[in-house]
């Protein structure tokens, strides 16, 4: 992205996005009463007015959480937007920088006091920042703050909402063609975190690009070794070639993860490590198995998850009963 | 374990002062300023003054240089500034760099230091998966994991404690009992994030699963804060306010086939051997024997390293850990007293070096929950990892 395009985006920090425009209606009791009742909020002080003068207020009081229903444009505006304005031009600009989808992912609201019948809202918004390019689980993405400034009628602040949204490119969707799991519908998600390609262990991916589980081998001293490196630990060769394994292995150990939840992968993620039948272990992940039916020492056999074009990984599922 | 006369470097240095900040989520200030507040108080607490420091060392984790908090705090030149590697597995290596500076003649006055703002700021629980890519052979071997989605500490410990229960026939209630002694501890100590709130073994039972077999209740905390330790020779200790607690032993390890939290190719992953290293080059240095030690700070990121840990240090054997906890043995009047701070899961997690502050109060006899009658206690850093060890003791 040129500098020019970095500029333009910063230029926006501190601009107002949304003017100063009231509601088109002045707070009132039958949007509060739709509010309460989708919302299933039973509290009586939004309708009683008695009930509202127990709790030592003048009457009822509108739902703090319904501040932004109060100025929202409607449907009409919603359907034919007609003026741009500075988020129009916002969205154009991030667009232009290949930031066409949208999460929002905080909103923190502080209420200065609570609005009654009649009060009229107007809302006024404005760029607090615009975040470098994030790598996301979602996308590679920028993360735009805004500051919502909510008045009353005399222009006292009732509410501030900081709003943040994630804008961001789309991560790609898995390959045509590539092989679901049985009954997974092939559904867009975040991509698994990528490995780190060096020199070091670039031919271990590529093969497995290809299907194939390969495992480092000393050309001198024919030692198996994996994780793999550059030099064999047992006669210092730099000499290496590899085999192919043949799939057959039994589970080590492993983990049920259940928290944090990397959008990649489907929870709860059994994670194991596989003993290989030529010797060596590897970390990856079970198929075709519950947590529960799990077992150290059960015997498992290869099989390939392409998680995306870029990436194949080994995994492994039960050996089938008749097989052993 | 016999007894062999002492080392060189055993007795040559102590710790004569101890500094932290307050342990929080939410420090609300630099980490910078974490470190010198911490840097500080601890050079006070020694009866020093800053500019007495002629030495500094930390974390390669560490995000304050020595040069800032020298430059800030006004301690002015520096002849010795060292840095230790491998997370939270530095905590005892960087009092042993400074016994060693010390005893060498190299500095007269060092001070360790760790403050991060780790709950605020960039959390370590929420794993590598996300984390800037590079290609350097660190970065890559975290390949070998990510990409299945095995990229936390708790996921990396978890997989060593699976093994350790199908091996030892351990159960999560044997992990558990470490946290709710850690947490009885933590409950009378007015320092600890969980101070008046002790745990009992159903209410670690039902915790949440975060990655089983470790439930919430078996993971430390994720802690703001700072901590500070200053160290100087014996002979200077002496005549400072404090009595002295003595480097008796200070070690490093990293064993055969080391990985990053993940050593799990060795032919059995159900021990901690770079443990087993520390703790003979202790007993070596120190002439002491584990019948000697009369307390432990042992490094509690999760529960079920805890157990190996008093395998490999020789307070039981192999496997039996689960029952030497069971027993009561880490008890304020158990055989060996353990964390009595309440430990990483209880007290803060500073990466070690607040469990270090804790030793040092045992030796001085000022702990919250001071056992009678300690001359020796041992200290551990970070498992999983290339890691250390101290034995400090009474001067007497």
């Amino acid at each position: 992205m040129s500098e020019s395009y970095e500029e333009r985006l910063r230029s926006f920090v501190g601009r107002e996005l949304v003017p100063a425009k009231p509601g088109q209606d002045p707070v009132n009791r039958p949007m509060i009463r739709h509010w309460v009742e989708a919302m299933e909020d039973g509290n009586p002080i939004y309708l009683d007015d008695e009930a509202a003068r127990a709790t030592g207020r003048a009457g009822v009081v509108a739902p703090a959480s319904m501040i932004q229903a109060w100025t929202m444009r409607g449907y009409a505006a919603t359907m034919t937007p007609t003026d741009a304005g500075g988020f129009g031009e916002l969205v154009s600009l991030l667009a232009e920088g290949g930031y066409t989808s949208v999460v929002a992912t905080d909103s923190e609201l502080e209420f200065h006091r609570e609005l009654v019948p009649g009060d009229h809202v107007s809302m006024r918004e404005v760029v607090e920042s615009i975040s470098p390019e994030k790598n996301t689980g979602l996308g590679a993405g920028r993360f735009v703050t805004t500051l919502k400034t909510y008045r009353d009628q005399d222009g006292e602040i009732v509410a501030t909402q900081r709003w943040r949204t994630l804008r961001f490119r789309p991560a790609t969707k898995p390959a045509e063609g590539a092989a679901p799991e049985p009954g997974e519908a092939e559904q867009a998600r975040a991509l698994r975190p990528r490995p780190a390609i060096n020199r070091d262990n670039a031919f271990w991916f590529e093969a497995a690009l290809e299907h194939r589980l390969v495992i480092q081998r000393c050309v001198s001293c024919k030692a198996l070794r994996h994780p793999t490196g550059p030099c064999c630990p047992e006669c210092n060769s730099f000499d290496w070639d590899t085999v192919e394994a043949s799939g057959r292995g039994h589970v080590h150990s492993f983990v049920v993860n259940h928290h944090p939840r990397h959008p990649a992968f489907d929870f709860p993620l059994i994670v194991a490590v596989v003993e290989l039948a030529e010797g060596t272990r590897l970390i990856t992940n079970l198929v075709g198995v519950t947590p529960e039916e799990v077992e150290i020492d059960m015997p498992v056999t290869l099989d390939w998850v392409d998680a995306d074009p870029g990436l194949s990984l080994p995994v492994f599922r039960p050996v089938a009963q008749e097989d052993h | 374990m016999s007894r062999t006369a002492p080392g060189p470097l055993s007795g040559a240095a102590a710790i004569a002062g101890i500094g932290a900040t307050e342990f929080s989520k939410n420090s609300g200030r630099s980490e910078l300023q974490l470190a010198c507040e911490a840097v500080l108080a601890a050079v006070a607490d020694a009866g020093l003054k800053p500019s007495d420091v002629d030495g500094l060392v930390t974390f390669t984790a560490e995000t304050n240089s020595e040069i800032h908090v020298a430059r800030n705090t006004g301690i002015g030149e520096l002849k010795f500034f060292s840095r230790i590697g491998y997370g939270g597995g530095a905590a005892c290596g960087t009092i042993q760099q400074a016994a060693m500076a010390v005893a060498t003649g190299v500095a007269d006055v060092v001070v360790c230091y760790r403050a991060f703002n780790e709950r605020s700021g960039e959390r370590y629980g929420l794993g590598q998966a996300d984390r800037a890519m590079d290609t350097t052979a660190d970065r890559a071997a975290y390949s070998w994991m990510t990409p299945f989605g095995l990229s936390t500490p708790a996921q990396w410990v978890a997989m060593f404690a699976r093994r350790y229960m199908h091996e030892y026939g351990a159960t999560s209630e044997d992990f558990g009992r470490v946290a709710v002694v850690d947490r009885k501890h933590a409950a009378v100590n007015p320092a600890a994030w969980f101070y008046g709130r002790p745990i009992d073994l159903a209410e670690h039972q039902a915790s949440r699963w975060i990655a089983e077999p470790l439930h919430l209740l078996d993971c430390c905390q994720e802690t703001d804060g700072g901590q500070a330790i200053v160290v100087v020779s014996a002979e200077r200790a002496r005549d400072l306010p404090h009595a002295p607690a003595v480097i008796r032993a200070a070690a490093q390890g990293s064993g055969k086939d080391q990985h990053m939290m993940t050593s799990y190719y060795r032919p059995q992953i159900s021990g901690i051997p770079e443990m087993g290293l520390v703790g003979r080059q202790l007993y070596a240095q120190s002439g002491l024997s584990p019948d000697d030690v009369d307390a432990a700070i042992l490094y509690d990121h999760f529960t079920p390293l805890v157990l190996p840990q008093l395998e490999e240090l020789g307070f039981c054997a192999r496997g039996e850990a689960k029952d030497f906890v069971a027993d009561g043995n880490l008890e304020v009047g158990g055989r060996l007293p353990c964390n009595t701070h309440g430990g990483q899961l209880g007290e803060a997690y500073l990466h070690g070096m607040n469990g270090v502050a804790e030793a040092v109060r045992l030796v001085r006899g000022t702990s919250v929950n001071q056992p009678e009658g300690v001359d020796n206690v041992i200290v551990t850093a970070g498992t999983g990892v290339p890691t250390s060890g101290l034995v400090l003791g009474a001067d007497r």
